[in-house]
């Protein structure tokens, strides 16, 4: 079977779409990172430290109730959120201190709601100076990898391929930055650890085109720039669409069955996996043919 | 059969072998008894997020360290001086590295120093210098003694801790310490959480002080001497707790590691339980001395500065043989007796993480991870097929091979599954069989111009050898960095991929290459299933 038969797409004429669509991403993704620079975004408490707690009732419970009785017990900044299936609710508390906060919640809730019995299921609390040698390991942690990455493209390829996968795998990782900034979903370890997968996974298409554009580089000396690497990208696209598909299918059923704790974990491979696959064909591969076109250009006039 | 494919044949199946060899006890409900000493015994090893219980980070004050040992430096100095009868006017810690000796006349100060000099040879001692017309003198820890003696600190404070957790009673506890002042501890499977964190963040300090009578709580001067404390008073019948302050003398008569015994025993008379504890013969000597010199005054039985209880004393005991009582359930008179056995902490510690997962939402995190591990596995293998036919199945053969090694290597390396591990794994599914995706693409292509199934089978492995081995590297690399500086649930996903990876890299250009050989080797096959 095949999913595409010979495809004869101009990928790279559509640069100029690919290119402001990517851009905007970017822009948004930049915004993103320098909000979690600042500490201004959805910050998850491994980072910002502080409490969070999952609850488990018997009974159901709306969201304004527990507000309220957080309220009369002098909890007044919490963030609570509710997890469809089986009563539970999640309670974060930002920068508060160890110990007292999540005593603090379940007093409350033991004194508001008698008759609605809860267990915890699960409590983190983390202390300020852990959250600040989180935010630090993090930092130089993707700081590493990114280099390690580029370091070996570097050695790998020659400086033009470099160029663009470099800034393919850097345009994936802000776009994931982007979505979960937009959607106001939680930065946390784990989000950066999907992050830094994707990094890394990303590549892989990116690799496929290009290996198959260098052999037919070497193949055809003769023929424009653009027909080539079209013609390489077409060449290779059923493969750059299984491969990522064998890995959404795998990420989708953990986004759709592994239950909360990763849920959100999944949900940036989901993107990341779907973003890697756009930028190896629509980032990466025209940022090349520009870079060998200007390189052509400028021949002539030196020689 | 080429002597090659031979050799690989054994390779996989010796892995497999290994493999399960490795996995049995995880697999297996009970060992049976052949399975003797030299075979493997050890589970896979879960982490605390899929089997619940609780980690903690501790970091020791050890700051408080160096202020308890000058403390006592200056406790020690004063008894020497008032020993030798030389008169000073004041003898105190001084900040928090220094204690500060204050004397009447220069005479005395030589005497001073010259002592000291013996006394602390490592101490950094000042010139005398003039405090308000009286002679002072300070001592000043060096740096480097500071050093040793915190590093000390959190030794014994670790100590201490696996001591009481052990008293306590939890199933392989990890205590490790971790940079310079912090203690990692895993509590795995524990029930009650909180009273673990109680009874091992305590520091209990236990200290017996003179009652000052003549001193008024509420005077508001207490001399420097005395200070004033809180005794806790909790109401059975309502839970109401009431504060009595009582004004102590600051020096202790006996402190805590005189002790040589703490237990738990039931008061005949009222069914109430108390601690009654043993001191050393030291410890013995001076219980004696002070009960009997000072019958029917007030002593204060202080726990971490705060008053447990402040009986009269009736009469002299000697034996070396007292007891706590106070209100206690039997669990926290049980907590009382392990701390007091097992020492105080050497400075106050304090949780600067915990992390609790309860055992319910552990299994159902397995439970939930193995579910949709199955549904990923499902869903690749039906595409797999459908898309590659025959050839698709060997790719599929290839990725149950991946998931048997990964799991095998897991239990053989004794690394930790966290639920992250679970999700790597999962992405691996889809990852392992994207090399046989490359590879079957580019022997669709050579089939396409016109090569024979088996030299377009050796084409399209040799063509994606490179394209594949550079997606692994660029994964490994992220997956080593995030095992380096990754903690907890990370860690267990770096080890799940980076494992995941190199094992990938044998099986889709070793153990999915064999298979095809064997096929292509055997009848003349003219027509690929791909």
């Amino acid at each position: 079977m095949e999913l595409l038969g010979k495809t004869r797409i101009d990928f790279i004429g559509k640069r100029n779409i690919s290119f402001v669509i990517s851009a905007i991403i970017s822009i948004i993704g930049i915004i993103g990172v320098i909000q979690v620079g600042r500490g201004a975004a959805n910050m998850g408490i491994d980072f910002s430290g502080g409490t969070a707690m999952q609850l488990k009732f018997s009974k159901p419970i709306s969201i304004a109730d527990a507000r309220v009785a957080l309220h009369k017990n002098g909890i007044a900044k919490a963030d609570l959120q509710e997890i469809k299936d089986g009563n539970k609710l999640l309670v974060k508390m930002a920068g508060a201190a160890v110990g007292k906060p999540s005593e603090m919640v379940q007093a409350a809730f033991k004194k508001e709601f008698a008759d609605n019995v809860f267990t915890v299921e699960s409590s983190t609390e983390i202390g300020p100076s852990i959250g600040d040698k989180l935010r630090k390991d993090t930092l130089i942690a993707s700081f590493l990898s990114m280099l390690g990455i580029i370091m070996y493209i570097a050695w790998r390829f020659d400086f033009k391929f470099g160029v663009g996968a470099t800034i393919a795998t850097t345009h994936d990782c802000l776009a994931m930055f982007a979505v979960f900034y937009l959607m106001n979903k939680e930065i946390n370890l784990m989000f950066i650890t999907a992050v830094l997968t994707i990094a890394g996974y990303s590549l892989t298409d990116t690799v496929v085109v290009f290996d198959r554009i260098r052999e037919n580089l070497h193949k055809n000396l003769k023929g424009a720039m653009h027909t080539i690497f079209n013609d390489s990208i077409n060449e290779v696209l059923s493969r750059t669409i299984v491969t990522s598909l064998t890995v959404f299918l795998a990420a989708a059923s953990l986004f759709l069955f592994g239950g909360e704790v990763i849920h959100d974990f999944a949900l940036a491979l989901l993107i990341g996996v779907i973003v890697g696959t756009y930028s190896s064909v629509f980032v990466a591969s025209p940022i090349v043919v520009i870079l060998e076109n200007r390189a052509l250009a400028n021949k002539p006039k030196t020689a | 059969m080429p002597k090659e494919t031979g050799w690989r044949i054994s390779l996989i199946a010796v892995f497999v072998v290994l493999s399960f060899l490795y996995l049995t006890p995880t697999l297996a409900s009970k060992l049976p008894t052949w399975w003797g000493n030299l075979l493997p015994k050890d589970k896979i090893h879960l982490g605390l997020d899929l089997q619940g219980g609780t980690h903690l980070v501790m970091e020791v004050d050890t700051q408080k360290a160096i202020e308890g040992s000058l403390d006592l430096v200056a406790t020690d100095l004063e008894d020497t001086l008032n020993s030798k009868s030389l008169h000073f006017k004041r003898i105190s810690r001084d900040g928090f590295d220094k204690v500060s000796v204050v004397l009447y006349e220069k005479g005395t100060a030589d005497v001073v120093q010259k002592l000291i000099k013996d006394k602390y040879p490592t101490y950094e001692q000042s010139p005398t210098f003039d405090e308000g017309g009286f002679v002072a003198l300070t001592l000043r820890v060096s740096e480097k003694d500071a050093q040793d003696r915190k590093d000390k600190a959190v030794q014994q404070a670790l100590e201490t801790i696996r001591n009481r957790i052990d008293q306590f009673g939890v199933s392989e506890p990890t205590i490790q310490r971790e940079g310079i002042n912090h203690i990692v501890v895993q509590l795995p499977g524990i029930k009650d959480p909180q009273r673990a964190i109680d009874l091992i963040g305590r520091t209990a300090r236990l200290d017996f002080k003179m009652v000052r009578e003549d001193i008024s709580p509420t005077s508001g001067t207490i001399p420097e001497d005395a200070e004033l404390l809180k005794e806790k008073m909790v109401d059975a019948a309502t839970g109401a707790v009431t504060e009595i302050p009582i004004v102590v003398q600051k020096k202790s008569m006996i402190t805590g590691d005189l002790l040589t015994d703490a237990q738990v025993r039931i008061d005949s008379q009222f069914n109430q339980p108390y601690v009654g504890i043993e001191f050393n013969s030291l410890g013995a000597k001076l219980f004696d001395q002070v009960t009997a010199a000072n019958v029917g005054k007030r002593f204060a039985i202080v726990l971490d500065n705060n008053i447990h209880s402040a009986p009269v004393i009736r009469e002299r005991i000697s034996g070396g043989s007292a007891q706590i009582s106070g209100n206690f359930t039997e669990k926290t008179a049980a907590d009382l007796a392990i701390v007091l056995r097992a020492g105080a902490l050497p400075a106050p510690v304090k949780i600067i993480q915990n992390v609790t997962v309860g055992p319910s939402l552990g299994q159902d995190s397995i439970n939930k991870g193995l579910y949709a591990g199955l549904i990923g596995v499902l869903l690749v293998v039906c595409f797999m097929a459908i898309y590659y036919k025959l050839s698709g199945m060997i790719a599929n053969l290839g990725m149950i091979l991946n998931i048997v090694y990964l799991m095998g290597a897991l239990a053989a390396l004794g690394a930790t599954l966290t639920l992250p591990g679970i999700a790597a794994i999962v992405l691996l599914v889809g990852m392992s069989v994207d090399s046989n995706v490359i590879i079957f693409e580019r022997i669709r292509e050579e089939l396409k111009l016109g090569k024979s199934p088996k030299s377009a089978l050796d084409a399209g492995y040799d063509k994606a050898f490179l394209t594949i081995m550079d997606s692994h590297i660029t994964t490994l690399i992220t997956a080593a960095v995030l095992f380096q500086f990754g903690t907890g649930p990370v860690k267990g996903f770096a080890v799940s991929l980076s494992l995941g990876v190199i094992i990938n890299l044998f099986t889709s250009l070793i153990g999915t290459k064999v298979t095809f050989d064997l096929f292509l080797h055997k009848g003349k096959v003219k027509k690929m299933s791909i």
